[in-house]
């Protein structure tokens, strides 16, 4: 086809947070952009738990609060430990999350990516759906010129790809740009969406308006495997999933299914989903390898956002503010490079990793780069015995029984002592707060 | 619990009918390579698949099934290293449809 005979500014390839925004944002300042996506409409091959961060969007679409389907806005955090009938919880919930402009809301991925997607196209970007990219075209240098999709015969050509293909992203991977991804720096994770009516939702999580929970949970629940379970509440509906790292799964023998259809039935998620309707099932991988996962991110013509560049933070749960950050930097890169009409050489593009570099996406991801290698190779003691001590120790707490409360002091000490040995305990702190600095 | 551990295959099929998918007939985006015996990796997509897409046939060689593939490239990545997966994208427009992601 010889539509598209004249180069674009940019393709960029995939329409989930970090594509849209670099889209969006090429678009806004008067580039001229093609973005392809391989599914019916965006979001229909996009899967999150999803909370959105408002502070990532906001930069890029200010008043994106009058027109995003949001489904509630966060007032209440809990984080649960759980073990085979319990959990002991950190909660935190305040009425200053009620405020104008709240921080953090549940969507529901599909609708969101298609407004998203909508603010792209007024933007002025050309949008093809249902368009698969199949390969990277390079030139005799090696420079990345343009791309080769399932729909057109001919290459289509731009200055610059910007991949935001996702952690499953096929096309920078069988271009030779990075790596395969490991096994033990993803998570499979699973999710099933459950409708209610809206008012059982507020009853039950204590909520009015549009005010939402959500529950982040560990522990046995994974059966020692690394991973967490989590629960949040949409409008009319309950998103609830768990997730492990693909290695832990692939060892264990134990399928994801199955985790997710015990989490259902622990005692204390079964009455929160009770009566519910199940109309999705859906699975994902995450990029949970953090900092030392990351792989090259610019090369000659091209440019890796979001998931493809395994942007999460694993430990706050942090995902999509980071896709939609880093596909904002990429953008303001390549706008800058094309204003001041500079090729989009390997040396030019490094100034998006620079740039990254001052952003709290780097500093977030250094801080915690010893924490997935800790959390994986301490499974056992942190997906297992850690919380079957803590929930044996708060049953002796609470339980009362005539036994007076210094003998049940000494019980809860020896029961840690004897299953997890002082010197293991204070080596699991002291790995911890170093992992944490 | 034990009940749950039981009966998991059944109710992935189940959950499945709840999706959307536009199936690309006759043209699988997930092929197993021809084998004798699978090895560890593959073999261990038949539990490890979270849509039960993997199975084992009566003379030992694992089977794919894709037309309810939740497309997470979980199988591609655990067997990346001996090859015995072929996987692609569905055609563009193909494959599972989430309504709610």
């Amino acid at each position: 086809m010889g539509e598209f005979s004249k180069p674009f500014d940019a393709i960029v390839v995939g329409a989930g947070p970090s594509g849209n925004a670099a889209a969006y944002v090429m678009a806004k300042e008067g580039l001229n952009v093609l973005q392809i996506e391989r599914g019916e409409y965006a979001g229909s091959k996009n899967v999150q738990g999803a909370i959105l961060y408002a502070d990532a969007l906001e930069k890029i679409i200010p008043n994106f609060r009058e027109e995003a389907p949001l489904e509630r806005h966060v007032i209440e955090q809990r984080m649960w430990m759980m073990d085979e009938k319990s959990h002991s919880g950190m909660h935190y919930r305040s009425d200053d999350f009620n405020e104008e402009k709240p921080n953090r809301y549940t969507i529901l991925r599909a609708q969101f990516d298609k407004w998203f997607s909508s603010k792209v196209k007024e933007a002025g970007a050309l949008v093809l759906y249902e368009t698969t990219v199949t390969e990277l075209v390079k030139d005799l240098s090696g420079k990345v010129i343009g791309v080769r999709t399932d729909r057109q015969g001919a290459p289509i050509m731009a200055n610059v790809v910007v991949l935001a293909e996702g952690v499953n992203g096929l096309v920078g991977q069988r271009s030779g740009l990075r790596n395969e991804v490991s096994p033990d720096s993803v998570a499979l994770a699973v999710k099933e969406m459950h409708f209610l009516p809206r008012e059982t939702v507020e009853a039950r999580f204590n909520l009015s308006g549009n005010e939402g929970v959500v529950i982040e949970a560990m522990g046995t629940i994974t059966r020692g495997m690394t991973g967490t379970g989590f629960l949040y509440t949409n409008e009319e509906s309950i998103s609830v999933g768990i997730g492990c790292i693909v290695s832990d799964f692939a060892e264990s023998n134990i399928g994801p299914n199955e985790l997710l259809e015990a989490f259902k039935n622990h005692p204390s998620i079964k009455p929160l989903l009770a009566g519910s309707e199940c109309k999705e099932y859906a699975a994902h991988l995450i990029p949970e390898g953090g900092y030392k996962a990351i792989p090259q991110l610019t090369g000659a013509g091209w440019i890796v956002v979001g998931d493809a560049g395994q942007f999460v933070n694993a430990v706050h749960r942090e995902g999509s503010n980071l896709a939609m950050t880093t596909g904002r930097i990429a953008a303001e890169t390549v706008v800058s490079l094309t204003r001041k009409r500079e090729d989009m050489t390997a040396a030019n593009l490094a100034e998006y990793e620079k740039r990254l570099g001052q952003s709290f996406v780097m500093k977030d991801l250094k801080k915690y780069k010893g924490i997935p290698d800790l959390l994986h190779k301490n499974k056992g003691n942190f997906f297992g015995t850690y919380p079957k001590l803590i929930s044996q120790a708060m049953q002796t707490w609470f339980r009362v029984d005539g036994i007076d409360k210094i003998s049940k002091e000494k019980a809860i000490f020896r029961n840690f002592r004897e299953t997890r040995t002082v010197w293991g305990m204070m080596g699991d702190a002291f790995r911890l707060v170093r992992a944490w600095r | 619990m034990s009940d749950v551990i039981a009966a998991p295959r059944a109710k992935v099929e189940e959950k499945l009918f709840q999706n959307r998918y536009l199936v690309d007939a006759g043209r699988p985006h997930i092929r197993v390579r021809p084998h004798t015996t699978p090895s560890a990796s593959l073999l261990a997509m038949t539990t490890l698949c979270p849509a039960g897409c993997y199975t084992q046939n009566e003379s030992g060689q694992v089977e794919v099934a894709a037309d309810g593939c939740l497309e997470c490239g979980t199988c591609r990545i655990v067997t990346r290293n001996t090859g015995e997966v072929e996987w692609n994208y569905p055609r563009g427009g193909f494959g599972v449809l989430y309504k709610f992601g």
